[in-house]
Protein backbone atom coordinates (compact mmCIF):
# COMPACT_ATOMS: atom_id res chain seq x y z
CA UNK A 1 0.00 0.00 0.00
CA UNK A 2 1.73 3.35 -1.04
CA UNK A 3 1.91 5.77 1.80
CA UNK A 4 -0.87 8.28 1.54
CA UNK A 5 1.37 11.58 3.70
CA UNK A 6 0.85 15.01 3.30
CA UNK A 7 3.32 15.76 0.79
CA UNK A 8 1.73 19.27 0.52
CA UNK A 9 2.40 20.86 3.74
CA UNK A 10 6.32 20.05 3.83
CA UNK A 11 6.84 20.18 0.12
CA UNK A 12 5.88 22.67 -2.56
CA UNK A 13 6.10 19.88 -4.92
CA UNK A 14 2.54 19.01 -6.38
CA UNK A 15 2.20 15.18 -5.82
CA UNK A 16 3.12 12.64 -8.94
CA UNK A 17 -0.34 10.65 -8.03
CA UNK A 18 -3.56 11.31 -9.03
CA UNK A 19 -4.45 12.43 -5.18
CA UNK A 20 -6.57 15.72 -6.14
CA UNK A 21 -5.82 18.25 -2.80
CA UNK A 22 -9.25 20.71 -1.70
CA UNK A 23 -8.26 23.12 1.46
CA UNK A 24 -11.42 23.24 3.55
CA UNK A 25 -12.43 26.81 4.82
CA UNK A 26 -10.91 25.27 8.62
CA UNK A 27 -7.85 25.68 6.48
CA UNK A 28 -6.57 21.80 6.11
CA UNK A 29 -6.08 20.02 2.66
CA UNK A 30 -8.39 17.01 2.19
CA UNK A 31 -6.99 14.99 0.19
CA UNK A 32 -9.12 12.45 -3.11
CA UNK A 33 -8.64 10.07 -5.21
CA UNK A 34 -10.36 10.04 -8.32
CA UNK A 35 -11.00 7.06 -9.80
CA UNK A 36 -10.26 6.20 -13.62
CA UNK A 37 -11.95 4.97 -16.47
CA UNK A 38 -11.48 0.99 -15.39
CA UNK A 39 -13.48 1.01 -12.08
CA UNK A 40 -16.21 3.62 -13.57
CA UNK A 41 -17.03 1.28 -16.47
CA UNK A 42 -17.32 -1.58 -14.44
CA UNK A 43 -19.68 -0.12 -11.60
CA UNK A 44 -21.35 1.72 -14.32
CA UNK A 45 -22.09 -1.97 -15.97
CA UNK A 46 -23.01 -3.19 -12.70
CA UNK A 47 -25.66 -0.43 -12.54
CA UNK A 48 -26.54 -1.53 -16.31
CA UNK A 49 -27.57 -4.80 -15.01
CA UNK A 50 -29.17 -4.07 -12.53
CA UNK A 51 -31.75 -1.67 -14.20
CA UNK A 52 -32.09 -4.50 -16.85
CA UNK A 53 -33.58 -6.94 -13.83
CA UNK A 54 -35.20 -4.03 -11.86
CA UNK A 55 -37.20 -3.21 -15.48
CA UNK A 56 -37.51 -6.84 -16.63
CA UNK A 57 -39.16 -8.04 -13.62
CA UNK A 58 -41.82 -4.98 -12.96
CA UNK A 59 -42.69 -5.26 -16.57
CA UNK A 60 -43.45 -9.21 -16.10
CA UNK A 61 -45.80 -8.26 -12.98
CA UNK A 62 -47.02 -5.09 -14.76
CA UNK A 63 -48.34 -6.38 -18.09
CA UNK A 64 -50.68 -8.65 -15.86
CA UNK A 65 -52.33 -5.39 -14.69
CA UNK A 66 -53.14 -4.69 -18.39
CA UNK A 67 -53.25 -0.97 -19.32
CA UNK A 68 -53.26 0.40 -16.12
CA UNK A 69 -49.88 -1.14 -15.87
CA UNK A 70 -48.52 -0.62 -18.81
CA UNK A 71 -48.93 2.86 -17.94
CA UNK A 72 -47.19 2.45 -15.31
CA UNK A 73 -44.50 0.53 -16.58
CA UNK A 74 -43.51 3.42 -18.47
CA UNK A 75 -42.96 6.36 -16.21
CA UNK A 76 -41.13 3.38 -14.46
CA UNK A 77 -38.88 2.88 -17.05
CA UNK A 78 -38.86 6.84 -17.62
CA UNK A 79 -37.75 7.14 -13.99
CA UNK A 80 -35.08 4.04 -14.10
CA UNK A 81 -33.56 5.80 -17.49
CA UNK A 82 -33.06 8.97 -16.30
CA UNK A 83 -33.72 8.72 -12.74
CA UNK A 84 -31.79 5.96 -11.02
CA UNK A 85 -28.10 7.30 -10.70
CA UNK A 86 -29.66 10.77 -9.24
CA UNK A 87 -31.78 9.26 -6.76
CA UNK A 88 -29.09 6.86 -6.01
CA UNK A 89 -26.36 9.45 -5.57
CA UNK A 90 -28.46 12.05 -3.84
CA UNK A 91 -30.34 10.06 -0.96
CA UNK A 92 -27.34 7.41 -0.57
CA UNK A 93 -24.29 9.35 0.07
CA UNK A 94 -23.17 9.61 -3.58
CA UNK A 95 -23.17 6.17 -4.33
CA UNK A 96 -25.20 4.07 -6.43
CA UNK A 97 -25.11 0.05 -6.33
CA UNK A 98 -22.45 -0.58 -8.42
CA UNK A 99 -20.17 2.58 -7.17
CA UNK A 100 -20.98 0.80 -3.65
CA UNK A 101 -19.77 -2.02 -4.79
CA UNK A 102 -16.56 -0.96 -6.54
CA UNK A 103 -16.09 1.36 -3.53
CA UNK A 104 -16.38 4.71 -5.20
CA UNK A 105 -18.67 7.36 -4.42
CA UNK A 106 -19.38 10.99 -6.24
CA UNK A 107 -18.43 14.14 -4.64
CA UNK A 108 -18.85 18.23 -5.61
CA UNK A 109 -15.12 19.47 -6.51
CA UNK A 110 -14.67 20.80 -3.47
CA UNK A 111 -14.93 17.67 -1.70
CA UNK A 112 -18.83 18.22 -0.61
CA UNK A 113 -21.31 15.76 -0.88
CA UNK A 114 -23.33 15.63 -4.40
CA UNK A 115 -26.48 17.66 -4.42
CA UNK A 116 -29.82 17.78 -6.58
CA UNK A 117 -28.52 20.05 -9.32
CA UNK A 118 -24.73 18.53 -9.48
CA UNK A 119 -26.36 14.67 -9.96
CA UNK A 120 -28.67 15.43 -12.62
CA UNK A 121 -26.89 17.93 -14.27
CA UNK A 122 -23.88 14.94 -14.66
CA UNK A 123 -26.69 12.18 -14.96
CA UNK A 124 -28.24 14.45 -17.82
CA UNK A 125 -24.81 15.03 -19.61
CA UNK A 126 -24.10 11.30 -20.25
CA UNK A 127 -26.71 11.64 -23.07
CA UNK A 128 -23.46 13.66 -24.77
CA UNK A 129 -20.72 11.29 -23.26
CA UNK A 130 -22.60 8.24 -24.98
CA UNK A 131 -21.63 9.78 -27.97
CA UNK A 132 -21.43 9.15 -30.83
CA UNK A 133 -21.61 5.77 -29.51
CA UNK A 134 -20.43 3.55 -26.35
CA UNK A 135 -19.31 6.47 -24.62
CA UNK A 136 -16.56 7.07 -26.61
CA UNK A 137 -16.51 11.32 -25.88
CA UNK A 138 -16.82 10.18 -22.33
CA UNK A 139 -14.15 7.99 -22.45
CA UNK A 140 -11.63 10.54 -24.39
CA UNK A 141 -12.83 13.08 -22.19
CA UNK A 142 -11.61 11.10 -19.29
CA UNK A 143 -8.61 9.70 -19.98
CA UNK A 144 -7.45 13.44 -20.80
CA UNK A 145 -8.65 14.64 -17.85
CA UNK A 146 -5.86 14.97 -14.87
CA UNK A 147 -8.83 13.87 -12.60
CA UNK A 148 -10.79 10.97 -14.67
CA UNK A 149 -13.70 13.05 -15.79
CA UNK A 150 -15.93 12.63 -18.40
CA UNK A 151 -18.11 15.96 -19.96
CA UNK A 152 -21.08 15.34 -17.33
CA UNK A 153 -18.22 15.43 -14.90
CA UNK A 154 -17.23 18.73 -16.11
CA UNK A 155 -19.78 20.57 -16.61
CA UNK A 156 -21.06 19.63 -12.69
CA UNK A 157 -17.94 20.15 -11.48
CA UNK A 158 -18.38 16.57 -9.85
CA UNK A 159 -15.48 13.77 -9.18
CA UNK A 160 -15.38 10.69 -9.12
CA UNK A 161 -13.48 9.33 -5.75
CA UNK A 162 -12.49 5.96 -4.20
CA UNK A 163 -13.85 5.50 -0.72
CA UNK A 164 -10.98 5.50 2.42
CA UNK A 165 -10.12 1.62 3.38
CA UNK A 166 -10.13 1.69 7.22
CA UNK A 167 -6.65 2.08 8.18
CA UNK A 168 -4.83 -0.95 10.74
CA UNK A 169 -2.82 0.34 12.86
CA UNK A 170 0.96 -0.83 11.61
CA UNK A 171 3.27 -2.69 13.95
CA UNK A 172 6.69 -1.24 14.74
CA UNK A 173 9.33 -3.34 15.04
CA UNK A 174 10.73 -3.41 18.49
CA UNK A 175 13.70 -1.26 19.54
CA UNK A 176 15.21 0.78 22.31
CA UNK A 177 14.47 4.20 21.82
CA UNK A 178 17.14 6.56 20.90
CA UNK A 179 17.90 10.24 20.10
CA UNK A 180 18.48 11.22 16.83
CA UNK A 181 21.85 12.08 16.32
CA UNK A 182 21.29 15.67 14.88
CA UNK A 183 18.26 17.76 14.66
CA UNK A 184 16.01 16.23 11.42
CA UNK A 185 13.85 18.60 9.78
CA UNK A 186 10.24 17.81 9.04
CA UNK A 187 11.08 15.57 6.24
CA UNK A 188 13.59 13.72 7.50
CA UNK A 189 11.72 12.84 10.58
CA UNK A 190 8.67 11.69 8.32
CA UNK A 191 10.87 9.73 6.10
CA UNK A 192 12.55 7.74 9.53
CA UNK A 193 8.74 7.01 10.77
CA UNK A 194 7.24 6.11 7.47
CA UNK A 195 9.95 3.69 7.35
CA UNK A 196 9.24 2.26 10.63
CA UNK A 197 5.13 2.00 9.95
CA UNK A 198 6.09 0.28 6.66
CA UNK A 199 8.72 -2.20 7.87
CA UNK A 200 6.16 -4.84 7.99
CA UNK A 201 5.20 -4.76 4.44
CA UNK A 202 9.05 -4.79 3.08
CA UNK A 203 11.13 -7.94 2.91
CA UNK A 204 14.06 -7.96 5.06
CA UNK A 205 16.41 -7.60 2.43
CA UNK A 206 14.61 -4.22 1.32
CA UNK A 207 14.38 -2.82 4.91
CA UNK A 208 18.30 -3.35 5.32
CA UNK A 209 18.73 -2.00 1.98
CA UNK A 210 16.84 0.97 2.45
CA UNK A 211 18.63 1.39 5.85
CA UNK A 212 22.02 1.22 4.68
CA UNK A 213 21.73 4.29 2.32
CA UNK A 214 21.78 6.43 5.74
CA UNK A 215 24.55 4.25 7.31
CA UNK A 216 27.29 6.75 6.63
CA UNK A 217 24.80 9.92 8.02
CA UNK A 218 24.38 7.73 10.79
CA UNK A 219 27.78 7.04 11.61
CA UNK A 220 27.14 3.18 12.10
CA UNK A 221 27.83 -0.29 9.66
CA UNK A 222 25.66 -0.49 7.11
CA UNK A 223 24.11 -3.84 9.06
CA UNK A 224 23.42 -1.57 12.00
CA UNK A 225 21.76 0.84 10.18
CA UNK A 226 18.44 -1.27 10.29
CA UNK A 227 18.00 -1.32 14.13
CA UNK A 228 19.34 2.26 15.05
CA UNK A 229 16.57 3.92 12.38
CA UNK A 230 13.86 1.62 14.08
CA UNK A 231 15.66 3.06 17.44
CA UNK A 232 15.30 6.54 16.24
CA UNK A 233 11.68 6.31 15.13
CA UNK A 234 10.39 4.84 18.74
CA UNK A 235 12.71 8.05 20.11
CA UNK A 236 10.75 10.28 17.94
CA UNK A 237 7.25 8.89 18.77
CA UNK A 238 7.87 8.78 22.38
CA UNK A 239 6.81 6.54 25.21
CA UNK A 240 3.02 7.16 26.31
CA UNK A 241 2.62 8.11 30.14
CA UNK B 1 5.01 17.45 21.96
CA UNK B 2 5.77 13.53 21.20
CA UNK B 3 3.57 11.93 19.21
CA UNK B 4 2.80 9.18 21.47
CA UNK B 5 1.49 11.23 24.86
CA UNK B 6 -0.13 13.76 21.43
CA UNK B 7 -2.29 10.02 20.83
CA UNK B 8 -2.85 9.18 24.10
CA UNK B 9 -4.27 12.99 25.05
CA UNK B 10 -6.48 13.22 22.21
CA UNK B 11 -7.68 9.77 21.10
CA UNK B 12 -10.94 9.82 23.67
CA UNK B 13 -12.04 13.01 21.96
CA UNK B 14 -11.84 10.82 18.02
CA UNK B 15 -13.28 8.30 19.30
CA UNK B 16 -16.02 10.49 20.40
CA UNK B 17 -16.42 12.11 17.21
CA UNK B 18 -16.23 9.08 14.90
CA UNK B 19 -19.32 7.48 17.21
CA UNK B 20 -20.76 10.80 16.39
CA UNK B 21 -19.88 10.55 12.95
CA UNK B 22 -21.66 6.85 12.65
CA UNK B 23 -24.64 8.06 14.04
CA UNK B 24 -24.78 11.25 11.72
CA UNK B 25 -23.66 8.25 8.40
CA UNK B 26 -26.49 6.29 9.49
CA UNK B 27 -28.75 8.78 9.18
CA UNK B 28 -29.74 9.20 12.27
CA UNK B 29 -31.15 12.93 12.93
CA UNK B 30 -31.22 12.71 16.45
CA UNK B 31 -30.38 15.53 18.01
CA UNK B 32 -27.52 14.39 20.38
CA UNK B 33 -26.24 13.50 17.37
CA UNK B 34 -25.60 17.25 16.17
CA UNK B 35 -24.20 18.20 19.71
CA UNK B 36 -21.17 19.74 20.23
CA UNK B 37 -20.51 18.87 16.26
CA UNK B 38 -18.96 21.52 14.68
CA UNK B 39 -17.30 21.97 17.40
CA UNK B 40 -15.54 18.70 17.73
CA UNK B 41 -15.07 19.19 14.36
CA UNK B 42 -13.08 22.29 14.59
CA UNK B 43 -10.95 20.41 16.83
CA UNK B 44 -10.29 17.84 14.95
CA UNK B 45 -9.23 19.62 11.94
CA UNK B 46 -7.10 21.45 14.49
CA UNK B 47 -5.34 18.44 15.94
CA UNK B 48 -4.31 17.54 11.95
CA UNK B 49 -2.74 20.35 11.62
CA UNK B 50 -0.86 20.32 14.12
CA UNK B 51 0.23 16.61 13.65
CA UNK B 52 1.26 17.58 10.13
CA UNK B 53 2.81 20.78 11.54
CA UNK B 54 4.98 18.48 14.23
CA UNK B 55 5.62 15.71 11.29
CA UNK B 56 3.78 13.05 13.00
CA UNK B 57 3.79 9.51 11.58
CA UNK B 58 1.89 8.66 8.59
CA UNK B 59 -0.49 6.84 9.79
CA UNK B 60 -1.67 9.14 12.67
CA UNK B 61 -2.04 11.40 9.68
CA UNK B 62 -4.08 9.67 7.46
CA UNK B 63 -6.19 8.61 10.32
CA UNK B 64 -6.99 12.22 11.22
CA UNK B 65 -7.60 12.91 7.28
CA UNK B 66 -9.80 10.22 7.21
CA UNK B 67 -11.57 11.69 10.02
CA UNK B 68 -11.77 14.80 8.99
CA UNK B 69 -12.92 13.97 5.21
CA UNK B 70 -15.81 12.26 7.06
CA UNK B 71 -16.35 15.15 9.25
CA UNK B 72 -16.36 17.13 6.16
CA UNK B 73 -19.05 15.57 4.19
CA UNK B 74 -21.52 15.62 7.12
CA UNK B 75 -20.95 19.20 7.74
CA UNK B 76 -20.87 20.53 4.68
CA UNK B 77 -23.65 17.95 3.70
CA UNK B 78 -26.89 19.73 2.07
CA UNK B 79 -29.85 19.29 4.23
CA UNK B 80 -32.30 22.01 2.81
CA UNK B 81 -36.04 21.58 2.53
CA UNK B 82 -36.47 20.20 -0.88
CA UNK B 83 -40.25 21.00 -0.41
CA UNK B 84 -39.88 24.71 0.96
CA UNK B 85 -36.90 25.15 -2.17
CA UNK B 86 -39.51 23.74 -4.62
CA UNK B 87 -42.37 26.19 -3.80
CA UNK B 88 -39.88 29.09 -3.59
CA UNK B 89 -38.55 28.17 -6.97
CA UNK B 90 -42.10 27.83 -8.96
CA UNK B 91 -43.37 30.48 -7.21
CA UNK B 92 -40.23 33.22 -8.70
CA UNK B 93 -37.19 31.62 -8.75
CA UNK B 94 -37.93 30.08 -12.63
CA UNK B 95 -39.69 32.73 -13.98
CA UNK B 96 -37.08 35.49 -12.69
CA UNK B 97 -34.26 32.81 -14.10
CA UNK B 98 -35.94 32.91 -17.85
CA UNK B 99 -36.21 36.56 -17.71
CA UNK B 100 -32.70 36.50 -16.58
CA UNK B 101 -31.66 34.10 -19.32
CA UNK B 102 -33.68 36.12 -22.15
CA UNK B 103 -30.94 35.87 -24.49
CA UNK B 104 -30.63 31.99 -25.31
CA UNK B 105 -34.54 31.98 -24.39
CA UNK B 106 -35.05 34.37 -27.21
CA UNK B 107 -32.85 32.80 -29.52
CA UNK B 108 -34.55 29.39 -29.04
CA UNK B 109 -38.17 30.45 -28.85
CA UNK B 110 -37.33 31.83 -32.17
CA UNK B 111 -35.75 28.79 -33.67
CA UNK B 112 -38.31 26.51 -32.78
CA UNK B 113 -41.60 28.43 -33.20
CA UNK B 114 -40.15 30.47 -36.20
CA UNK B 115 -39.36 26.74 -38.10
CA UNK B 116 -42.44 25.34 -36.35
CA UNK B 117 -44.42 28.33 -38.00
CA UNK B 118 -42.71 28.57 -41.55
CA UNK B 119 -43.02 24.52 -41.73
CA UNK B 120 -46.63 24.90 -41.41
CA UNK B 121 -47.23 27.78 -43.54
CA UNK B 122 -45.14 26.41 -46.46
CA UNK B 123 -46.88 22.67 -45.81
CA UNK B 124 -49.76 24.49 -46.15
CA UNK B 125 -49.27 25.89 -49.69
CA UNK B 126 -47.17 23.01 -51.15
CA UNK B 127 -48.65 19.73 -50.24
CA UNK B 128 -46.21 17.59 -51.29
CA UNK B 129 -43.40 19.34 -48.87
CA UNK B 130 -44.60 16.86 -45.94
CA UNK B 131 -43.10 14.21 -47.84
CA UNK B 132 -39.86 15.39 -48.10
CA UNK B 133 -39.58 15.29 -43.71
CA UNK B 134 -42.39 12.32 -43.10
CA UNK B 135 -42.83 9.09 -44.51
CA UNK B 136 -46.02 8.65 -46.26
CA UNK B 137 -46.32 5.59 -43.77
CA UNK B 138 -46.19 8.16 -40.94
CA UNK B 139 -48.76 10.87 -42.64
CA UNK B 140 -50.97 8.42 -42.82
CA UNK B 141 -50.76 7.16 -39.07
CA UNK B 142 -51.05 10.97 -38.38
CA UNK B 143 -53.94 11.60 -40.80
CA UNK B 144 -55.85 8.58 -38.55
CA UNK B 145 -55.19 9.97 -35.36
CA UNK B 146 -56.95 13.44 -35.93
CA UNK B 147 -59.68 11.61 -38.26
CA UNK B 148 -62.28 13.83 -36.80
CA UNK B 149 -64.51 10.73 -37.17
CA UNK B 150 -62.16 9.15 -34.27
CA UNK B 151 -63.88 8.94 -30.56
CA UNK B 152 -60.99 9.70 -29.40
CA UNK B 153 -58.01 11.78 -30.28
CA UNK B 154 -54.18 11.97 -30.22
CA UNK B 155 -52.34 8.93 -30.06
CA UNK B 156 -53.77 5.28 -29.16
CA UNK B 157 -56.69 6.36 -30.50
CA UNK B 158 -56.96 3.78 -32.75
CA UNK B 159 -56.91 1.16 -30.42
CA UNK B 160 -59.86 2.68 -29.06
CA UNK B 161 -58.38 2.35 -25.38
CA UNK B 162 -59.67 4.29 -22.82
CA UNK B 163 -56.65 3.93 -20.56
CA UNK B 164 -55.15 7.51 -20.05
CA UNK B 165 -52.76 6.75 -18.10
CA UNK B 166 -50.56 4.26 -20.97
CA UNK B 167 -50.68 7.96 -22.24
CA UNK B 168 -50.08 9.81 -19.59
CA UNK B 169 -46.97 7.50 -19.00
CA UNK B 170 -46.20 7.72 -22.67
CA UNK B 171 -46.09 11.13 -22.75
CA UNK B 172 -43.90 11.53 -19.49
CA UNK B 173 -41.48 9.17 -21.25
CA UNK B 174 -41.28 10.68 -24.49
CA UNK B 175 -41.62 14.71 -23.97
CA UNK B 176 -39.34 14.46 -21.31
CA UNK B 177 -36.93 12.41 -23.69
CA UNK B 178 -36.64 14.89 -25.97
CA UNK B 179 -36.30 17.93 -23.68
CA UNK B 180 -33.26 16.47 -21.73
CA UNK B 181 -32.12 15.22 -25.63
CA UNK B 182 -32.34 18.95 -26.40
CA UNK B 183 -30.40 20.43 -23.53
CA UNK B 184 -27.64 17.43 -23.47
CA UNK B 185 -26.97 17.57 -26.95
CA UNK B 186 -26.24 21.29 -26.03
CA UNK B 187 -23.09 20.68 -25.05
CA UNK B 188 -21.84 20.02 -28.31
CA UNK B 189 -21.36 23.44 -28.97
CA UNK B 190 -24.47 24.07 -28.94
CA UNK B 191 -25.27 22.46 -32.14
CA UNK B 192 -27.11 19.50 -30.45
CA UNK B 193 -29.99 22.17 -29.45
CA UNK B 194 -30.25 24.06 -32.75
CA UNK B 195 -30.61 20.45 -34.48
CA UNK B 196 -33.36 19.68 -32.21
CA UNK B 197 -35.07 22.56 -32.16
CA UNK B 198 -35.12 22.54 -35.56
CA UNK B 199 -36.26 19.19 -36.27
CA UNK B 200 -39.52 19.32 -33.53
CA UNK B 201 -40.10 22.91 -34.89
CA UNK B 202 -40.18 21.56 -38.67
CA UNK B 203 -41.84 18.36 -37.83
CA UNK B 204 -44.52 19.61 -35.49
CA UNK B 205 -45.12 22.42 -38.11
CA UNK B 206 -44.91 20.64 -41.38
CA UNK B 207 -47.59 17.77 -39.47
CA UNK B 208 -49.81 20.77 -38.37
CA UNK B 209 -49.54 22.15 -42.20
CA UNK B 210 -50.93 18.91 -43.80
CA UNK B 211 -53.35 18.26 -41.45
CA UNK B 212 -55.00 21.80 -41.23
CA UNK B 213 -54.79 21.52 -45.38
CA UNK B 214 -56.42 18.04 -45.91
CA UNK B 215 -59.71 19.70 -43.65
CA UNK B 216 -58.51 17.94 -39.86
CA UNK B 217 -57.50 21.46 -38.19
CA UNK B 218 -60.56 21.81 -36.29
CA UNK B 219 -59.69 17.82 -34.40
CA UNK B 220 -55.66 18.64 -34.29
CA UNK B 221 -55.87 22.17 -33.00
CA UNK B 222 -58.21 21.75 -30.20
CA UNK B 223 -56.11 18.85 -29.46
CA UNK B 224 -52.64 20.41 -29.20
CA UNK B 225 -53.94 24.06 -27.52
CA UNK B 226 -53.60 23.03 -24.47
CA UNK B 227 -50.72 21.06 -23.31
CA UNK B 228 -48.63 22.79 -26.28
CA UNK B 229 -48.84 25.99 -24.03
CA UNK B 230 -47.19 24.31 -21.55
CA UNK B 231 -44.94 21.21 -24.03
CA UNK B 232 -43.59 23.85 -26.69
CA UNK B 233 -42.80 26.01 -23.94
CA UNK B 234 -40.71 23.69 -22.31
CA UNK B 235 -38.78 22.51 -25.47
CA UNK B 236 -37.98 25.56 -25.92
CA UNK B 237 -36.70 26.39 -23.13
CA UNK B 238 -34.89 22.94 -22.73
CA UNK B 239 -32.88 24.58 -26.26
CA UNK B 240 -32.29 27.78 -24.19
CA UNK B 241 -30.56 25.62 -21.46
CA UNK B 242 -28.52 23.95 -24.08
CA UNK B 243 -27.62 27.07 -25.85
CA UNK B 244 -26.42 28.23 -22.70
CA UNK B 245 -23.75 24.98 -22.26
CA UNK B 246 -22.65 25.74 -25.47
CA UNK B 247 -22.22 29.08 -25.12
CA UNK B 248 -20.25 28.67 -21.72
CA UNK B 249 -17.86 26.62 -24.68
CA UNK B 250 -17.80 29.07 -28.02
CA UNK B 251 -17.46 32.22 -25.63
CA UNK B 252 -16.09 31.50 -22.40
CA UNK B 253 -15.38 34.95 -21.77
CA UNK B 254 -12.46 35.80 -18.99
CA UNK B 255 -12.97 32.52 -17.46
CA UNK B 256 -11.50 29.01 -18.51
CA UNK B 257 -13.70 26.41 -20.55
CA UNK B 258 -14.21 24.53 -17.89
CA UNK B 259 -14.91 26.55 -15.27
CA UNK B 260 -17.49 28.73 -17.70
CA UNK B 261 -19.21 25.79 -18.49
CA UNK B 262 -19.59 24.46 -14.73
CA UNK B 263 -21.59 28.07 -13.94
CA UNK B 264 -23.52 28.38 -17.22
CA UNK B 265 -24.49 24.47 -16.24
CA UNK B 266 -25.67 25.93 -12.89
CA UNK B 267 -27.65 27.87 -14.42
CA UNK B 268 -28.80 25.80 -16.95
CA UNK B 269 -30.01 22.75 -14.68
CA UNK B 270 -32.54 25.01 -12.87
CA UNK B 271 -34.28 25.94 -16.10
CA UNK B 272 -34.24 22.41 -16.90
CA UNK B 273 -35.83 21.66 -13.64
CA UNK B 274 -38.32 24.07 -14.77
CA UNK B 275 -38.92 22.01 -17.76
CA UNK B 276 -39.54 19.26 -16.16
CA UNK B 277 -42.57 20.41 -13.82
CA UNK B 278 -43.87 22.34 -17.86
CA UNK B 279 -43.55 18.91 -19.22
CA UNK B 280 -45.45 17.18 -15.96
CA UNK B 281 -48.19 19.47 -16.55
CA UNK B 282 -48.44 18.92 -19.95
CA UNK B 283 -48.78 15.24 -19.89
CA UNK B 284 -51.18 15.56 -17.28
CA UNK B 285 -53.44 17.85 -19.71
CA UNK B 286 -52.69 15.62 -22.51
CA UNK B 287 -53.68 12.35 -21.34
CA UNK B 288 -56.76 13.97 -18.96
CA UNK B 289 -57.94 16.58 -20.58
CA UNK B 290 -56.90 17.51 -24.43
CA UNK B 291 -58.22 13.75 -25.38
CA UNK B 292 -61.04 13.83 -24.36
CA UNK B 293 -64.19 14.44 -26.97
CA UNK B 294 -67.05 15.54 -24.34
CA UNK B 295 -65.83 19.09 -24.65
CA UNK B 296 -66.69 20.92 -27.79
CA UNK B 297 -63.96 22.30 -29.60
CA UNK B 298 -64.52 25.95 -29.10
CA UNK B 299 -64.46 24.96 -25.09
CA UNK B 300 -61.00 23.57 -25.62
CA UNK B 301 -60.12 26.60 -27.58
CA UNK B 302 -61.11 28.86 -24.90
CA UNK B 303 -59.11 26.50 -22.46
CA UNK B 304 -55.77 26.27 -24.75
CA UNK B 305 -56.13 29.95 -25.11
CA UNK B 306 -56.66 30.40 -21.53
CA UNK B 307 -53.24 27.80 -20.71
CA UNK B 308 -51.46 30.12 -23.11
CA UNK B 309 -51.83 33.33 -21.43
CA UNK B 310 -51.34 31.68 -18.16
CA UNK B 311 -47.75 30.76 -19.19
CA UNK B 312 -47.05 33.59 -20.63
CA UNK B 313 -47.95 36.04 -17.99
CA UNK B 314 -45.94 33.49 -15.41
CA UNK B 315 -43.10 33.45 -17.33
CA UNK B 316 -42.92 37.76 -17.79
CA UNK B 317 -44.57 38.54 -14.64
CA UNK B 318 -44.53 35.84 -11.73
CA UNK B 319 -41.68 36.94 -9.05
CA UNK B 320 -41.43 40.26 -10.05
CA UNK B 321 -42.10 41.62 -6.59
CA UNK B 322 -39.20 42.31 -4.02
CA UNK B 323 -40.79 39.51 -1.61
CA UNK B 324 -42.81 36.94 -3.53
CA UNK B 325 -44.71 34.45 -1.88
CA UNK B 326 -43.33 31.70 -0.24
Amino acid sequence: MPSRSSASFSSPLPPLDTRYQVETPEGIDLHLRPAGLVPRALAFAIDLAIRGLILSATFIVLGLLGQFGMGLGTILLFLVTWWYMVLFEVLNQGRSPGKQMLGLRVVHDDGTPIGWAASLTRNLLRFVDILPFGYTLGIISCLNHPAFKRLGDIAAGTLVVYRDAPLSKPLLADAEPLPAPFTLNLDEQRAVLGFAERGGQLSAARRAELAALLAEPLQVPAEQAEPRLNGIARGLLGSAP
Amino acid sequence: MKQSLFESRHQPDWDAFNSQLEALERGKSKTQAYHGFAASYRQLCQHLALAQARGYSSHLIDQLQQLAMRGHQQFYRHRSHLGAQMIRFLFGGFPRLVRSEWRSVCVASLLFFGSLALMGLLTYLYPELIFSLVSPDQVSEMEGMYDPDARRLGRFSERGSGDDWVMFGFYIMNNIGIAFQTFASGLLLGLGSLFFLLFNGLMIGAVAGHLTRIGYGEPFWSFVIGHGAFELTAIALAGAAGFKLGWALLAPGRLPRGEALRLAAGKAIQLVAGVILFLLLAAFIEAFWSSTTFASPNIKYAVGAGLWALVLSYLLLAGRRQHAPD
